[in-house]
């Protein structure tokens, strides 16, 4: 697993202020606007952003910080402060532990799962994957692909079959191999459609009917998504338990801004991070790289 | 939780309807709230600040017109510079003359670029063309073979070759003359636009091809960096056309201002569900049209046209009248209507849902419940449901998997509606239709060519008396909106 402060830097050229022009040295009415523009800019959102802003505000007042790099600080840390507080670790006890991956489209499932898997047997486990997406053309041969460069079991069905009971599968195949984590995939969904999402409830129930726990289910998010990822995450956790986010494409322009939304106000924490193609580009979430990264320009 | 902007401007437009006149402040008042609901709907934020400056000047220049309130003249104003940004025309293509016309795919990764090569070589196909697609996306596992198995169902060629995608590209375009295919299209690996080693790739690709259109594929979640991805592969690219996918969601598709606006190149397909068929022509004014809230009637009328048999509709129309009508005409019809889409599309495009009414609520298996029953008799029942007793209600109702009850309440309703169709005159309906359209003028919406969707309200009629709860009088579609309450 890559490191993600050092993997960022690589990408993304540090700069000294919000915005593209470090106007002036000491605080300024346009100052506020340039910060919530920055905010809004990296997908933060209107609400969000107004809050932030009139959160630093009072601490700037409180505080009686006059200069340009004091407030800096005190925005990064107050943007720390709402991305912290929540458990991020991640869950694999279990005989074995089932994490499913969940999300919109083409945000990145099945290639989290490979460097997922790829990642934990690095670390010595043994994994199955199973092939729950069933729908999208060639779904399960990518998965197995990743299968196959991680080193993983994987367990597929035939397409258009019942994601859970391949998934279930997967729980029996490993228990009976002993290997004690089943990552399994699910196809992309929209949101808005009923019936699929009906569908990932029934996989999260049958997912556990076996001898698997489902320890994690991860809603993968990609970085590039606007204002509609709130609704997304706030649709998903409806029907099922999230535990977490894997926010995907990092390594890209966006900054993925909308995370804040969703852990103020739907309380559920980024994990994970993806960022690249390649079997180790994924990294532990964490709030401090990820703050820095919102305020520094792109390469 | 959500504003979104359709329910933001209706807020604003609803406080300004009862106003007199405007004043700048008036006008200032609601480009701000304009600002907010473009911002929330991804559009990016200086795209936001010209397109506020451009609203202005036109509001503050033109004069109100008579028939419009001011209310109705902002609306106007911001109507037409969205439509204004989003497009103006419509792509047109025009094929080489020296066949094949070449078509380049490039865009981010997951934005749906595979499954719009697909769509696009049907589309292709249904103009009469014989499209090859060629594999250049050598590097997500699988992405070929994805590519493969759309072909398929299409019945399109695919040439691929492991290595190197611009060689797969060059000589994927030689073999499209060997085959004499008249267009190529070239699908490609998703890249990061900061990725110079992948946007070199994709450049040398194209210079190998020559591209006679190269489509960038967006993704209507996208958010504000759109903008930053779409300049990009425009300065390597030079693109000629958009695709803007994923708009099945409820992603107001602000992107594609910000993408229009930088790119300057139209956006000339909208992608709208996962099969290979929800594919349509993009219209500005459509789009523009679903970020006001006005509902997207002009798409309805559309499909509705494409879908409905004039002739045969005129057909059923007269067995109506006279009373002739069977359960096998309804059954017809009822085909007819899923060849629209997912029910859950046409109730999107609706204006003034009812509140309480979703479209996700909608589900076409009632439909399906509906047809299976009717397909579970026989023709003479279906042409003489009189014939039906409890014996062969029961054969019918465990040949649909519905129960004797559900079977009994349509054999009910259809006679009640067979009923009432038979004592009803056609000049009795026409003046019902025209009652239905003052209505909707009296709310300030424009009814563009309701009466062409004629058709379409006669079948939803039909249907709509044979579901229990109705809740809507509104627009005769709407009605599904009951569907699924009524189901369990």
């Amino acid at each position: 697993m890559v490191n993600f402060s050092a993997r960022l830097s690589n990408t993304r050229k540090k700069f000294s202020f919000f915005g593209n022009s470090p106007t002036s040295k000491s605080i300024a009415e346009s100052t506020w606007s340039e910060i919530e523009e920055t905010l809004i800019g990296a997908d933060v959102g209107v609400n969000a952003s107004l809050e932030i802003v009139g959160d630093l505000k009072k601490e700037t007042d409180r505080l009686g910080v006059s200069s340009i790099s004091e407030l800096t600080e005190l925005l990064k840390k107050q943007l720390k402060v709402r991305l912290g507080g929540l458990d991020v670790s991640l869950s694999d006890d279990g005989d074995p532990a089932v994490w499913l991956f969940v999300g919109p489209n083409g945000v990145g499932k099945t290639t989290s799962i490979g460097k997922i898997a790829s990642k934990k047997i690095a670390e010595g486990h043994s994994v199955v994957l199973a092939a729950g997406d069933t729908f999208r053309a060639a779904a399960s041969e990518q998965l197995a692909m990743w299968a196959d460069r991680a080193g993983a079991h994987i367990v597929t069905g035939a397409d258009g079959a019942d994601p859970s009971s391949i998934i279930f599968d997967a729980t029996e195949y490993a228990k009976a191999r002993q290997v004690s984590l089943v990552l399994a995939d699910t196809a992309g969904r929209l949101h808005t459609k009923k019936n699929l999402m009906e569908e990932l409830s029934k996989i999260q129930r049958v997912a556990g009917k076996g001898p698997g726990t489902v320890k994690e289910i991860l809603l993968v998010m990609d970085s590039t998504t606007g204002q509609n990822g709130l609704v997304q995450a706030a649709q998903f956790a409806e029907v099922v338990d999230i535990t977490g986010i894997v926010l995907t494409k990092l390594d890209g322009s966006a900054r993925g801004g909308i995370i804040f939304a969703i852990q103020t106000e739907l309380g559920i924490p980024v994990k994970l991070v993806g960022l690249g193609e390649g079997l180790e580009d994924l990294a532990l979430f964490d709030a401090g790289t990820f703050v820095d990264a919102l305020f520094e320009t792109k390469a | 939780m959500f504003d979104i902007l359709s329910d933001r401007l209706t807020g604003i437009f609803g406080r300004l309807r009862n106003k007199g006149r405007l004043s700048e402040s008036d006008v200032d008042e609601v480009l701000g709230e304009v600002r907010i609901a473009l911002l929330e709907a991804d559009v990016n934020l200086n795209v936001v600040k010209e397109f506020q400056i451009a609203v202005k000047q036109r509001c503050l220049d033109s004069e109100i017109h008579k028939i419009l309130n001011p209310a109705q003249h902002v609306i106007k104003c911001v109507n037409d510079e969205l439509i204004e940004v989003l497009g103006g025309e419509s792509v047109q293509f025009s094929y080489a003359t020296k066949p094949p016309t070449v078509v380049l795919m490039a865009g981010l990764q997951g934005v749906g670029k595979t499954t719009s090569a697909a769509k696009l070589a049907r589309w292709f196909k249904s103009q009469g063309r014989n499209p090859l697609l060629v594999g250049a996306d050598l590097q997500r596992p699988a992405a070929v073979q994805q590519l493969m198995t759309l072909a398929e169902s299409i019945d399109v060629p695919v040439f691929s070759k492991p290595g190197n995608p611009v060689e797969t590209a060059k000589e994927g375009l030689q073999e499209a003359v060997r085959l004499g295919r008249d267009v190529v299209i070239c699908d490609t690996a998703g890249r990061l636009s900061i990725d110079e080693e992948m946007m070199d790739e994709i450049q040398r690709i194209s210079d190998a091809i020559l591209p006679h259109y190269t489509f960038f594929v967006i993704d209507s979640m996208a958010g504000q960096d759109a903008v930053n991805v779409a300049e990009a592969f425009h300065a390597r690219l030079e693109l000629d056309a958009m695709i803007l996918t994923k708009l099945d969601g409820d992603a107001r598709g602000g992107a594609a201002i910000s993408a229009k606006s930088v790119v300057g190149k139209p956006i000339a397909f909208a992608s709208t569900g996962e099969k290979l068929e929800d594919f349509e022509q993009f219209h500005p004014d459509r789009l523009a049209n679903r970020i006001l809230g006005m509902g997207d009637v002009l798409t309805l009328i559309e499909k509705a046209e494409e879908a409905f048999d004039k002739e045969e509709a005129e057909k059923t129309a007269m067995k109506f009248m006279e009373g002739q009508f069977t359960l096998e005409d309804f059954l017809e019809q009822m085909q007819q209507l899923k060849k629209m889409g997912p029910l859950q599309n046409l109730v999107e495009m609706m204006p003034n849902l009812p509140q309480g009414v979703d479209s996700s609520d909608v589900d076409d298996g009632q439909l399906d419940r509906l047809e299976a029953i009717i397909q579970s008799m026989t023709p003479d029942e279906r042409q003489n449901p009189m014939i039906i007793d409890g014996s062969r209600r029961g054969r019918i109702a465990k040949g649909s998997g519905a129960n004797a009850h559900e079977v009994s309440q349509l054999l009910k309703q259809f006679k009640e509606i067979k009923k009432m169709m038979k004592g009803s005159k056609k000049p009795k309906k026409k003046n019902r239709n025209k009652k239905k359209q003052a209505g909707k003028r009296k709310k300030g919406r424009p009814s563009p060519r309701i009466s062409d969707i004629g058709d379409l309200a006669e079948v939803s009629k039909e249907i709509e008396n044979f579901l229990p709860s109705q809740q809507l009088k509104e627009f005769d579609l709407s009605e599904f909106g009951s569907l699924s309450d009524s189901d369990e």
